[in-house]
């Protein structure tokens, strides 16, 4: 991870395009290291991987910067609000119902597209409902989004209960992805829907920097703030069922790289801070992944060490904020 | 004009602002004075939009608040509240800057420019413009707030306990230039103050509010009599003329 970046030397447009090389090197690196046999064989292989895990790992990052900014709260993550808990419960609900083989030959990218367009509905009418009733307070909303996380989490645990076994292995089977085992068939629709909600937050982004002052401020400068919040509520549904439909539910991933950026980047604009983000998220997963598994012949321990060195920081942030 | 019509908020069974029917004049220093909880800044956050009203209407210049789109009441309404807490690393040039986000959604004109450099001028921030507003005390940040509102340019200007934090004479100088603001650039100033001296001293006109009620009303001079203070604060106080001015005495 690039350290020394945080001396005050550097501008923001100078960490970017040094974040911009590390990751075009961890890409490379990626894809070249190691190669054995054709290369026309190992290039699409690995490049799909790549593609795959930039995907991810990019919409995990934005997802978790515009999180944190509306909620104004840096240790904050769209896990907390149960969105991959709601989408875990859809899962579950869908197996629950349909059986094990027909929703394992089920055709993947209709069934994506509809899980989608199921998350993004439902957490739009959940936080429609609650912005109508706890009106300006957002602590609450969060709050309620933690409960509600329980409720799902819960729900689905049940269900997974009283399933039968054959049913509950396939289950299994699609809730605890890894990075190594991205689905392909998902990638292009994924890939769509990535960059369609990247036109919409490049859209948004002078309303986002405003929102860093806060509910009243943002009012007061004349954003239709309860509309700009809806839309990026639906972006981070859209982004983390995206996510989560490659590689399964990461917790504290977003966060470590979200706060990298905030600490790199030292300024409140998002078409700095969001990039960066992007960037640090390809290269800790990329760079990572090469390091791991080609330097030191690991598998797939990645999303394990990240957690924990996420959760640190995690716990870290919280004993600095209750020292101040 | 600001003109509040049957205002009420309600939390639960309490009314915290009761059915307030207020014209508040154009062009000129008003301010709102009230004991501890008697809904002056929910009557000024329900003006400027920030809070739903439960019954009534609020007009600006005939606009009504609710419906009229946020953005164009934007361009002719300011509010600063009391707290500003910002978690992200924002300079006080570019929260300056801020003010201009109305007029021109980001991106800074040469105009635009112009503006927050005598906003910078205004509130004495010159020397602090390219710090973070996480360096700065809370006085300062107050300042820095204050100005990105100045930077706003708009014929009303609403700011609640402006004073907050400040030393006497940012205090005075925050006075006087509301007071100037609003005699040479014609722009309606509304503060909730809680130094009734200061209100005394600076303003035109003055609305004292007690128990979600307008309490009495009128120019300052009519206002700042001990009877009228008693009986909004509950309390002894005197009043004297000092230099030709009316200065409340209610210590000891």
């Amino acid at each position: 991870m690039p350290e020394r970046s945080t001396s005050p030397g550097l501008s923001p447009r100078q960490v970017l395009i040094i974040l911009a090389a590390l990751a075009a090197v961890s890409i490379t690196a990626f894809m070249v290291i190691g190669a054995k046999g054709s290369w026309g064989f190992v290039l699409p292989f690995r490049g799909t991987k790549v593609w795959g895990i930039a995907m991810v790992g990019g919409a995990i990052a934005v997802a978790t910067v515009l999180f944190q900014t509306i909620t104004a709260n840096r240790i904050l993550t769209p896990g907390i609000m149960g969105y991959d808990a709601l989408f875990r419960l859809v899962r579950t609900v869908q197996i629950f119902f349909l059986g094990g083989l027909s929703y394992a030959t089920f055709n993947a990218q209709l069934q994506f597209a509809l899980e989608t367009v199921l998350m993004v509905g439902l957490s739009t009418l959940l936080f429609r409902w609650l912005f109508n009733r706890a009106a300006r307070d957002l602590y609450l909303l969060v709050l309620v989004g933690i409960v509600f996380g329980v409720l799902f989490r819960s729900l689905a645990g049940l269900m997974q209960r009283l399933i039968n076994p054959n049913d509950y292995a396939v289950l299994q089977d699609v809730m605890f992805a890894g990075f190594n085992t991205i689905d392909k068939s998902l990638l292009m629709v994924s890939t769509l829907a990535i960059l369609g909600t990247g036109v919409w937050v490049w859209r948004l982004l002078p309303a986002l920097d405003v929102l860093n002052l806060g509910r009243d401020n943002a009012i007061n400068l004349g954003v239709a703030y309860r509309s700009v919040v809806s839309q990026v509520l639906i972006i981070i549904a859209i982004l983390v069922s995206v996510s989560t439909a490659l590689v399964g539910p990461v917790t504290f991933f977003g966060l470590l790289v979200s706060n990298l950026a905030y600490m790199l980047i030292r300024s409140h604009k998002h078409a700095l801070i969001l990039p960066a983000a992007v960037l640090l998220a390809i290269i800790a997963l990329i760079g990572g992944q090469v390091i791991l598994e080609r330097v030191f012949g690991f598998d797939s321990a990645l999303a394990i060490i990240i957690e924990l060195v996420g959760g640190v920081v995690f716990i870290a942030m919280l004993l600095k904020g209750n020292r101040k | 004009m600001i003109r509040t019509q049957a205002v009420s908020r309600a939390y639960g069974d309490t009314l915290v602002v009761d059915n307030v029917t207020l014209d508040i004049p154009a062009c000129g220093v008003t301010s709102i004075i009230g004991p501890n909880g008697a809904g002056k800044s929910t009557l000024l956050s329900m003006v400027s939009r920030l809070l739903d009203m439960s019954a009534g209407s609020v007009t600006v210049d005939g606009l009504d608040v609710t419906s009229t789109p946020s953005d164009v009441l934007a361009r002719r309404l300011s509010i600063l509240r009391q707290d500003n807490h910002i978690s992200a690393r924002i300079t006080v040039r570019d929260l300056i800057g801020f003010g201009r986000y109305p007029h021109s959604k980001g991106r800074l004109t040469v105009e635009d420019r112009s503006h927050i450099d005598k906003a910078i001028d205004y509130l004495d921030l010159g020397a602090l413009s390219d710090r973070f507003l996480d360096e700065l005390s809370g006085g300062q940040r107050q300042r820095a707030f204050v100005a990105m509102v100045l930077a706003q340019d708009t014929d009303y200007v609403l700011l609640d306990e402006p004073l907050n934090n400040l030393d006497m004479k940012h205090a005075m100088g925050m006075m006087k230039l509301m007071r100037q603001a609003a005699s040479e650039l014609g722009k309606t100033v509304v503060l909730v103050l809680h130094d009734i001296n200061f209100a005394s001293w600076y303003s035109d006109y003055i609305v004292a509010m007690k128990g979600g009620k307008v309490a009495a009303q009128g120019p300052a001079p009519e206002m700042i009599r001990p009877d009228v203070l008693s009986e909004i604060y509950e309390m002894d106080i005197k009043v004297h003329e000092i230099g030709g001015q009316l200065i409340s005495v209610y210590y000891g």
